[in-house]
């Protein structure tokens, strides 16, 4: 899922014609100053990068003059918040706040739904969740018959928004759907919705992900990783998307993640999964022997051998690795053979550069015994800690990790020695 | 007996001169199963592995009759399309083994389906198989893997994950029992089809006695089941496996999300779910078979 920034989601709503502070995007301490001037009010100077609670974080500054905006950005402007560089700040009019709302839609999957809930509140401005149920009024939408104005005014009129408000308001929900449903948003929110002191209704702030199979569509977005996450794309992450992009055979999945270990962590292992359900039994079994897991990767559905290849080369790329775990535990429907081809061809590049590196290797299904027969050829001048197995250990999640962990503990007492 | 497919279960192929359809749908006739036609646009009159091919599903109606299920192999960003033909043709199930669909188009699809009282299975579901009878979708792989390794037996498989809807008769075949169907309900973030829908038709099928599964983190399929089986809609025992104890916390999508989901979807939340309703929840997957002699032992799972 593809997060949007600030600015990004704003510049949608303003297509959609929803209100939003007048303001522009400043990657300079000049053109801070510049947009500050043609404002001509209070602004304020606001962080774009992918995190929320920035104004905790310190990633939020007023100024009342354009002298204070440029300030105010030189100080945010290569700053690191929330562990993000900041490139670029948002400088918007400063609004007179009276009252803060929220409406947000998400795609309820559960089976009596399956449908878009549009959700608004009257308690605005905080985290949604910490929101009593009784302020929160929901609807689910009949994607068939759409969302109406009317559906928009109930859902305001039922938390007893003022007449005066209600219309813009209403208004300011309808284009969210309508955005939420033009770009194949999964949520989508602004929060807070302000109503101001003489009586606008303005989205302040939003928040957007975009659904990954939906950003295909959408190229003038720039979605850089269509991919689900809850942070930003690394530099792998990225070079995993463009080897995936590059080629649409198979799939190579790639993130680094932060797996941490409950009790205490013996080590690190990179690890090379197949399929995603298959791939997820492997980090159990390694996270239940106490071994951290600081990547999810995942080859499957028929990758060439170069694409296999590629995504272990990432895996190896990640610094500080104890071990290398290829985790093949489903009984492949593909002929595992490319995945032997790859693997063997990365291990042979990368395994010279770490003596005695503990690696295990779990293949099954279609072709497996000449697979097998392809790892142990390719790997038997090797010298590594190298175990290869095949279906007769595919479910076997607590064995395999127990006797990496071995491995583990052997190779980084020789390290140390 | 099976679930979803028998012997004469009328099959339209969607999309079947592609690469995915041409290949799948010959998998499919060499399991046994009753694919009659195919519909490409634009590659009406052509044959492949002589099954006519037709420019419109309706087109194929005209020729053959009404069709019981339609599989399709259509791009993503085309399904929703190749959707709307088939349920317009009234047919009632729809298996789409299909990624990468456009989350508002599968809301679109689901909900058309929905209206006109049909099934979709998937999308993202690589199909279903009954050993012995045939299969819809890909489901068992290639015909050497899906003979040797899925064995005809009264273990339903139910699996969220692809690759664990093969791996799971195979193990089940090597610790001596069998499969009566298996089923994978779909990889996308919506589906036509979850846990919870299928389990009835399970619970109906006298080739059934036991079901094992493959759950997953996130979503809510696994707290569904819990509940048909805490109201005694589903009776029969049930083993099952959840992945991803490990998933960060934040790999849940939004706190948004929480309101809908009322705090469902960890691993850990699932497992006490189900282990509330009597489910048996397994700590690793290779117990499976073990489990699996219980409840023969007990006689509650026939072998042949």
């Amino acid at each position: 899922m593809a997060r949007l920034q600030e600015h990004e989601g704003k510049a949608l709503f303003k297509i959609a014609k929803m209100p939003i502070p007048q303001g522009d995007v400043a990657k300079t301490p000049e053109e801070a100053r510049r947009i500050a001037e043609k404002i001509g009010k209070p602004v304020v100077v606001k962080v774009q990068i992918w995190a929320g609670g920035r104004g905790k974080a310190g990633g939020v500054k007023f100024a009342d003059t354009p002298d204070e905006a440029e300030k105010a950005a030189a100080a945010l402007l290569g700053a690191t918040i929330r562990g993000l560089l900041v490139e670029k700040v948002l400088v918007e009019e400063k609004l007179a706040i009276d009252k803060e709302y929220y409406a947000g839609i998400i795609v309820n999957a559960q089976a009596d739904a399956r449908c878009p809930v549009v959700m608004f509140s009257t308690e605005g401005g905080m985290d949604i969740e910490s929101v009593p149920a009784d302020k929160i009024a929901l609807m689910n939408v009949d994607v068939l018959r759409g969302f109406r104005i009317y559906d928009a005014l109930n859902l305001a009129n039922r938390l007893k928004v003022p007449s005066q408000h209600i219309v813009p308001v209403a208004r300011l929900i309808v284009g969210l759907y309508e955005t939420f449903k033009n770009y194949g948003a999964r949520l989508i929110e602004i929060n807070p919705m302000v109503v101001t002191k003489d009586g606008k209704v303005i989205a302040s702030d939003c928040r957007i992900s975009i659904d990954d199979s939906s950003a295909i569509r959408h190229p003038e977005l720039g979605v850089a990783v269509a991919r689900e996450s809850s942070t930003p794309p690394t530099e792998l992450d990225k070079i995993a998307w463009w080897v995936e992009e590059k080629d649409l055979r198979g799939t190579c999945y790639f993130a680094e993640m932060n797996n941490q270990i409950q009790g205490e962590c013996y080590g690190t292992i990179g690890y090379h999964g197949m399929g995603g359900g298959g791939a997820m039994l492997g980090v159990d079994g390694l996270n239940k022997q106490g071994l951290r897991v600081p990547d999810f990767a995942d080859t499957s559905g028929n990758p060439p051998a170069s694409k296999v290849y590629r995504a272990a080369k990432l895996v190896f790329s990640q610094p500080g690795i104890d071990g290398y775990m290829l985790g093949g535990f489903m009984a492949a429907n593909q002929e595992q053979w490319h995945h032997a081809h790859g693997i063997v061809k990365a291990l042979r590049e990368e395994l010279p550069k770490r003596p005695g590196f503990p690696v295990m290797l779990l293949l099954a299904g279609n072709k497996e015994k000449e697979s097998l027969e392809i790892l142990r050829e390719g790997t038997k001048d090797l010298n590594a800690r190298i175990r290869i197995y095949g279906g007769e250990r595919v479910y076997d999640t607590v064995g395999l990790a127990e006797e990496m962990k071995e491995m583990v503990l052997e190779y980084k007492k020789e390290q140390k020695g | 007996m099976a679930i979803l497919l028998t012997k004469s279960t009328k099959v339209v192929v969607q999309g079947i001169t592609g690469r995915e359809g041409s290949m799948r749908a010959k998998f499919m006739r060499r399991l046994g199963t009753n694919v009659v036609a195919g519909v490409t646009p634009g590659r009406g009159g052509e044959e492949v592995d002589g099954i006519p091919v037709y420019n419109t599903v309706q087109d194929a109606v005209k020729n053959h009759g009404l069709f019981d299920v339609s599989v399709t192999f259509i791009p993503g960003t085309a399904l929703k399309e190749a959707v709307f033909e088939a349920l317009d043709a009234d047919i009632k199930w729809i298996v789409m083994p299909v990624e990468r669909v456009p989350l508002y188009d599968i809301l679109e699809m689901v909900a058309y389906g929905k209206q006109k009282g049909a099934k979709l299975l998937g999308p993202g579901s690589i199909g279903v198989n009954t050993p012995g009878i045939g299969a819809l979708g890909w489901l068992g792989g290639s015909v050497e893997f899906a003979s040797r390794h899925f064995v005809p037996g009264h273990v339903g498989v139910i699996s969220r994950s692809g690759g664990q809807s093969g791996t799971l008769p195979y193990v089940i075949a090597q610790a001596g029992f069998g499969v009566s169907t298996v089923l994978h309900v779909g990889t996308e973030p919506v589906t036509g089809m979850s846990f919870s829908d299928v389990l009835p038709m399970f619970q109906e099928d006298p080739d059934t006695d036991v079901m094992a599964i493959f759950g997953e983190m996130g979503g809510s399929h696994e707290e569904e089941a819990a509940h048909l089986v805490k109201s005694g809609k589903f009776t029969k025992p049930i083993i099952i496996y959840v992945s991803g104890a490990w998933a960060p916390a934040g790999m849940k999508f939004s706190h948004a999300s929480a309101i809908v989901e009322r705090g469902s979807g960890s691993t850990q939340d699932k497992i006490t779910r189900l282990r509330e309703a009597g489910i048996i929840v397994m700590d690793n997957p290779n117990e499976i078979p073990e489990k699996l002699k219980e409840l023969k032992q007990q006689g509650k799972l026939r072998v042949k």
